[in-house]
């Protein structure tokens, strides 16, 4: 085989492998069957309604919600001073810093998650809503961070200055002429953020206690015991809902600049 | 406050961290004069500006404006104009916005602002582009958005770090003109920063010639041009045939040369511009060793026991070829008088 023909060969059994799960999902969510099975056994689109139906998915999805928005939120509230901090001044340790914010994205979940629960939820008597929403926050700290200090590097300090010459206090000078600046890199950092939130499972994992769940835990102990397609179903509209906000971000900010 | 000290730095020093970037420094710069800061890259200017602007807290020394003493005013009370190299105009804001900014921060009423916003567009010959952002402008747009926006808060002193050095020759002759006329028309007091001797000439009342966080010599542009009291100021505006003096006599490389004329105690050295050397007679001797014709003069480069020696004539009079002897002379009534020779 020629490299003309084998690169592009490759490239599509890369992209079909890729989005080839995403197929059969949405294939296996309608299906007409009643166990979660591909190919799908007729056409129905009952697991879909069923989905809205199930009392624990709605209980959950609200959780993961809040920890998606509220840990995302707390991660920029925490992160775009720290990042101001990291680029604007030379701090003692500065590059050690920013590798230790980076870190939860090169520690593997399971470890972060279970240090969590073993050294700080049990001894401490943590509430376990509290704790996930401390440990979603963290999360997605690192790319708070990451995405708010590329925009603020993109972006001269000189500018500060000069509104501080114009009249403005450096507070001022922060909300006036570099919040509007990196509003962009914000919202990145906000979609990028609460997609990973959404998505997260081994922290959860550990910290998900009776009553509190997020939504990835929930369907994974749904599976445990119910065995149909509403699973299939409930991914797929995840999935959906994570294509749109990417699609619209791209579309309006060029998200794929930040990330 | 007297009317020459409306602004004045007394000992004043700035550092960054334990680097000395400026050393006692002292000026007094009168109240509507335009003044220039000329000198070699890293010899302290910008770091002046931004102290005098409240960027920087000196490490030592006074600042003092229109009477007040300002050294530790902070920046967005002292009433100080900085347009930077770099613009530094809001990207996310228009043009009008931009110029406004300081006004709305005065919280002026809106018709006020709208009113000065305009005038200072116009003035700027910018009234056709408010709305756009700083980004659809030409390089000298901004500049002129940069210089509007400080203009408009009508401030004591306006300082310009190089104004003109990103522009193109012909902008540049241009916005030259378009400060001098500006500063005329406001009587703004002025201090802008170049490189280019040649700007600091033809727009500055005043020069002030800086080396190493330290004053070379102040002056009017005659004064830096005809009498540059320091090697490195002879050396930054033409003098190419410089030479120390001791105990009254030149020191030549082959030794020292008594002089016809009797100098002042003080002269450290003496300096002539290549037009200023006198060839065909004269009790030295040298040899052609390159010339050069330039339009309407040549430069010759003579070898002589004294060293190098740069010449110019006319290119009316006959050519010296390479290789001919020449006698030549150096005119004390004519040299620069040195005090200063380090
Ligand atoms: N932020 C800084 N930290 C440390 N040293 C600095 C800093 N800024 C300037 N310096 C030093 O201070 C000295 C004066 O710098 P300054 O910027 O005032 O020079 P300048 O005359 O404006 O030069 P140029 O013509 O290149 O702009 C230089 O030796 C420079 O290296
Ligand atoms: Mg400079």
């Amino acid at each position: 085989m020629t490299p003309r023909i084998f690169s592009p060969l490759v490239l599509l059994l890369v992209v079909a492998f890729l989005i080839g799960p995403f197929f059969i999902i949405v294939a296996a969510s309608l299906s007409g069957g009643e166990t979660l099975a591909f190919p799908p056994q007729g056409f129905s689109l009952k697991w879909v309604v069923k989905v809205f139906t199930v009392e624990s998915f709605r209980e959950s999805f609200a959780v993961s919600m809040f920890l998606a928005i509220g840990g995302t939120a707390m991660a920029l509230v925490l992160g775009i001073p720290a990042s101001y901090a990291l680029s604007r001044y030379k701090l003692p340790f500065g590059e050690t810093i920013r590798t230790i914010v980076s870190l939860p994205i090169i520690v593997p979940g399971i470890i972060v998650g279970l240090a969590l629960l073993r050294y700080i939820v049990v001894p401490f008597g943590f509430n376990i809503t509290l704790a996930l929403f401390l440990a979603h926050t963290a999360l997605v700290l690192p790319y708070a961070v990451r995405v708010v200090s590329a925009s603020l590097n993109n972006l001269r300090s000189d500018i500060e200055e000069a509104a501080v010459l114009l009249g403005s206090s450096r507070a001022g000078a922060f909300f006036r002429v570099v919040m509007p600046n990196i509003r962009s890199g914000i919202l990145a950092a906000f979609i990028l953020g609460f997609v990973t939130s959404f998505n997260q499972v081994p922290v959860s994992l550990f910290l998900s206690g009776p009553g509190v769940r997020t939504l990835p835990i929930d369907m994974l102990s749904y599976m445990e015991i119910t065995y149909d397609p509403s699973v299939a179903a409930l991914s797929a509209l995840l999935a959906f809902m994570s294509i749109g906000i990417v699609f619209l971000a791209e579309r309006f900010l060029g998200f794929s600049r930040y990330v | 406050m007297s009317d020459a000290s409306f602004l004045s730095l007394e000992k004043l020093t700035l550092a960054y961290g334990d680097t000395v970037a400026v050393k006692d420094l002292d000026l007094s710069i009168r109240k509507g004069e335009l003044v220039a800061f000329l000198g070699p890259s890293g010899c302290g200017k910008t770091t002046t500006m931004r102290s005098i602007a409240g960027l920087l807290t000196p490490a030592s020394g006074r600042i003092s404006l229109d009477g007040v003493d300002i050294t530790r005013v902070s920046a967005n009370k002292r009433s100080v104009g900085l347009v930077f190299q770099s613009y530094a105009l809001f990207p996310h804001l228009s043009v009008f916005e931009n110029v406004a900014f300081g006004l709305r921060l005065k919280k002026m009423p809106v018709s006020d602002i709208e009113t000065r916003v305009t005038a200072g567009l116009k003035s700027v010959g910018l009234s056709k582009f408010a709305t756009r952002k700083p980004a659809e402008l030409s390089g000298g747009q901004q500049q002129r958005v940069a210089l509007a926006r400080s203009m408009v808060m009508e401030p004591k002193v306006l300082l310009l770090d190089e104004p003109l050095s990103n522009l193109d020759a012909r902008l540049r002759l241009e916005m030259r003109t378009e400060l001098q006329r500006v500063q005329k028309e406001t009587g703004v007091t002025m201090i802008f920063v170049t490189h280019d001797q040649g700007e600091a000439l033809s727009l500055a009342d005043r020069i002030v010639v800086m080396l190493n966080g330290a004053i070379e010599q102040i002056g009017t542009p005659e004064d830096i041009y005809n009498r540059p009291v320091s090697r490195f100021v002879a050396d930054f505006v033409g003098f190419e045939n410089i030479f120390a003096v001791e105990g009254g006599k030149l020191k030549a490389a082959n030794g020292p040369i008594a002089l016809s004329e009797s100098l002042p105690p003080d002269t450290a050295g003496l300096a002539w511009r290549p037009r200023m050397v006198t060839l065909g007679s004269g009790p030295f001797q040298g040899t052609v060793r390159g010339a050069s014709f330039s339009g309407s003069t040549r430069e010759y480069l003579l070898d002589t026991p004294l060293g190098a020696i740069k010449a110019e004539e006319d290119a009316g009079l006959a050519a010296h070829q390479p290789g001919t002897e020449l006698s030549f002379d150096l005119p004390v009534a004519k040299a620069a008088r040195l005090e200063r020779f380090g």
